[in-house]
C-alpha cells in the first residue's frame, strides 16, 4: 500500500515539476518575441512550413467534413421537416467548432511532429548547444519563429477550412440533395453572428499556441538517440490533440 | 589562462567529475585524454557553460564563469569556438551559410567582408568550393573540417575540440591532426583537444593531461607522459588489459 501511495506521489510531483518547466518555457519563449533582434526570415519561412504546406490536406479534409455534414445533418433536419436549416447548421458547426478542433489536429500530426522531429535531431546532434556556445539564444532560432508563426497560420487555415467546408455542404445540399441556393446561404447569413465568428478565432489562436507550444517543447528537450526522438514526437501529437479538446471544451463552456 | 579548481560534477548519483584541477597557459595546446564515459566531454561542456558544476570554479581570463549570469557568460562564450563531436552543423543551410552563421549573428559584417572571411577559412581547411553543398551532401571527415572553419571564423582566443577525429579512417585522422597543428600556428588559440587517439595526438599537443576517476591523474609533455611509471597511465597508452584499469 505504502508502496503505491509513493508511487502515486512520485508522478503527481513528476507531473506537476514537468508542468511548471514546460510552462516556464513558454513564459520565456513569449517574452523573447518581444525582445529584438526579431528573426523575420526564419519566421516567414516557419509560415511557409506550418501555413502554405499545409494548405492541401486542409483543403482536403475541410470539403469532406462539409460533405459528410451536408449529409448527415440534412437526413437529421428532413425529420423535423428543417432542411432549409442545412446552411446555418453547417456554418454554425463548422465555424464555432469543428474548424478550429480539425485544423488543429490537422497541423498537429502534419507540423507539429515536423517540428518536434527537427527540433529534436539538432538537440541530439549538438546543432542547439552549438548556438549556444556561439552566445545565440536557441530559444530566438528555433522557438519564438514556431510560436509566431503558428499564432498567424492558425486563424488562416482555419478560414479556409472553413470557407472550403461550407462549399463541401453546399456540393451535397444544394448540387446533390437539391436544396436551393438561396436557402442554404440566406438562413445562413441570418443564423450566424459575429460573436460565432470570434469564438472560432479565438480557439484557432490558443489552439496555435498550444500546437507550436507543445511541439517545441518536447523537441527542445527530447531525451537522447533515435528513440529518444521518436518518443518526443509521439508526445507532442498525443499532449497536443489532447490538450486542444480540453482547451476547446472549456472555451465552449465560457461563451455557451 | 584558464584555471579549472576543484571540479565536482555527478548525474543521477553517478560521480563523474571527482575534484578536478587543471591549469591552462594562453596559446597552448593541450590534449585531455581518458577512458570512454570518463567525463572528458562533460567537462569540456562546463568550460562553455553547457553544464553547471555541482562546486568548483572555472576561471576564464579572471572570471568565474560557474558564479556570472548568463548575459556575462554569453561575452564569455564569445571568446570561444567549438569543433563538436559531430560537427553540428546546421541541416538546414548551405556550408557557406554555417561558416558564415556566426558573423553575421555576431559580428554584423557587410556580405563582401562575411565572404572573404568565409572562402579564407573554407581554404584554410582545403575544403574550398564546396559552399553550395549542404552537410547531408558531405563526408564525415569534410563536416568536421567545415566544423573548424566555422569555430575559427570568429577568430576565438580558446577553441575546444570535442573528439574531433573520431570515426575517421587514419589518414583523415592525420589530416584533421595536421589541420589543428596548421591553424593553431596560424591563429594562435588556446586549444583544448579531447582525443583517444593514441600515440597520434602526441605529436600534436604540446601537453597531454589523463582524466581519470573525474580527475587529472597525470600531467606533462607528450614525452612525459610516453615514458611514465603511472601504472594507470602507462596502461591506458599502451591499452593493456590486465592492468590497473579494470573494464568488466
Amino acid at each position: 500500500m505504502e508502496k503505491l501511495i509513493r508511487k502515486i506521489g512520485s508522478k503527481a510531483i513528476f507531473i506537476i515539476r514537468m508542468a511548471g518547466h514546460m510552462f516556464i518555457f513558454l513564459v520565456k519563449s513569449i517574452c523573447y518575441i518581444f525582445i529584438p533582434p526579431f528573426k523575420l526570415k526564419l519566421l516567414l519561412k516557419q509560415i511557409h512550413f506550418i501555413g502554405n504546406k499545409s494548405l492541401l490536406v486542409i483543403v482536403l479534409i475541410g470539403t469532406f467534413t462539409g460533405m459528410v455534414l451536408a449529409l448527415q445533418l440534412f437526413y437529421t433536419l428532413r425529420k423535423f421537416g428543417s432542411e432549409a436549416m442545412l446552411g446555418p447548421a453547417i456554418a454554425l458547426s463548422l465555424i464555432r467548432e469543428l474548424g478550429p478542433v480539425l485544423t488543429a489536429l490537422t497541423v498537429t500530426g502534419r507540423a507539429g511532429s515536423a517540428i518536434t522531429a527537427e527540433i529534436g535531431i539538432m538537440r541530439i546532434s549538438e546543432q542547439i548547444d552549438a548556438l549556444t556556445a556561439m552566445a545565440l539564444n536557441p530559444l530566438r532560432y528555433l522557438v519564438v519563429p514556431n510560436i509566431v508563426a503558428a499564432l498567424i497560420a492558425f486563424p488562416l487555415l482555419t478560414a479556409i477550412f472553413n470557407v472550403i467546408g461550407i462549399f463541401g455542404g453546399y456540393l451535397v445540399g444544394v448540387e446533390l440533395l437539391g436544396l436551393s441556393a438561396g436557402t442554404y446561404f440566406s438562413q445562413m447569413k441570418q443564423y450566424l453572428d459575429i460573436v460565432d465568428i470570434e469564438i472560432g478565432l479565438y480557439k484557432s489562436i490558443s489552439f496555435g499556441l498550444i500546437v507550436s507550444w507543445i511541439s517545441c517543447y518536447k523537441g527542445y528537450y527530447t531525451s537522447y538517440g533515435a528513440e529518444g526522438v521518436s518518443k518526443s514526437t509521439t508526445e507532442a501529437v498525443v499532449l497536443s490533440s489532447v490538450l486542444i479538446l480540453i482547451w476547446d471544451y472549456f472555451i465552449g463552456a465560457i461563451y455557451l | 589562462m584558464i584555471e579549472i579548481i576543484n571540479l565536482y560534477k555527478s548525474f543521477s548519483g553517478q560521480q563523474v567529475l571527482n575534484g578536478l584541477n587543471l591549469k591552462i597557459a594562453d596559446k597552448e595546446l593541450i590534449a585531455i585524454i581518458g577512458q570512454s564515459g570518463g567525463g572528458k566531454s562533460v567537462f569540456l561542456r562546463h568550460l562553455i557553460g553547457l553544464v553547471k558544476p555541482d562546486s568548483g570554479s572555472i576561471i576564464i581570463e579572471g572570471v568565474d564563469i560557474t558564479r556570472v549570469s548568463r548575459k556575462e557568460l554569453d561575452l564569455i562564450r564569445q571568446k570561444f569556438g567549438v569543433v563538436f563531436q559531430g560537427g553540428a552543423l546546421f541541416d538546414s543551410i548551405t556550408i557557406y551559410d554555417n561558416v558564415a552563421f556566426p558573423l553575421r549573428e555576431k559580428l554584423k559584417l557587410d556580405e563582401s567582408q562575411i565572404q572573404q572571411k568565409v572562402r579564407e577559412l573554407l581554404e584554410d581547411v582545403g575544403l574550398s568550393g564546396i559552399e553550395k553543398k549542404y552537410p547531408a551532401e558531405i563526408s564525415g571527415g569534410m563536416k568536421k573540417r567545415v566544423a573548424l572553419a566555422r569555430a575559427l571564423v570568429v577568430e576565438p582566443k580558446i577553441v575546444l575540440f570535442d573528439e574531433p577525429t573520431t570515426g575517421l579512417d587514419p589518414i583523415l585522422l592525420r589530416s584533421i591532426h595536421h589541420l589543428i597543428i596548421d591553424t593553431h600556428r596560424k591563429y594562435s588559440f588556446t586549444g583544448i583537444v579531447i582525443s583517444h587517439d593514441i600515440p597520434e595526438i602526441f605529436e600534436v599537443v604540446d601537453r597531454v593531461a589523463f582524466l581519470y576517476k573525474g580527475r587529472i591523474a597525470e600531467i606533462g609533455t607528450p614525452e612525459e607522459i610516453q615514458n611514465s611509471s603511472n601504472p594507470i597511465s602507462r596502461q591506458f597508452i599502451t591499452g593493456k588489459l590486465d592492468d590497473s584499469i579494470k573494464i568488466l
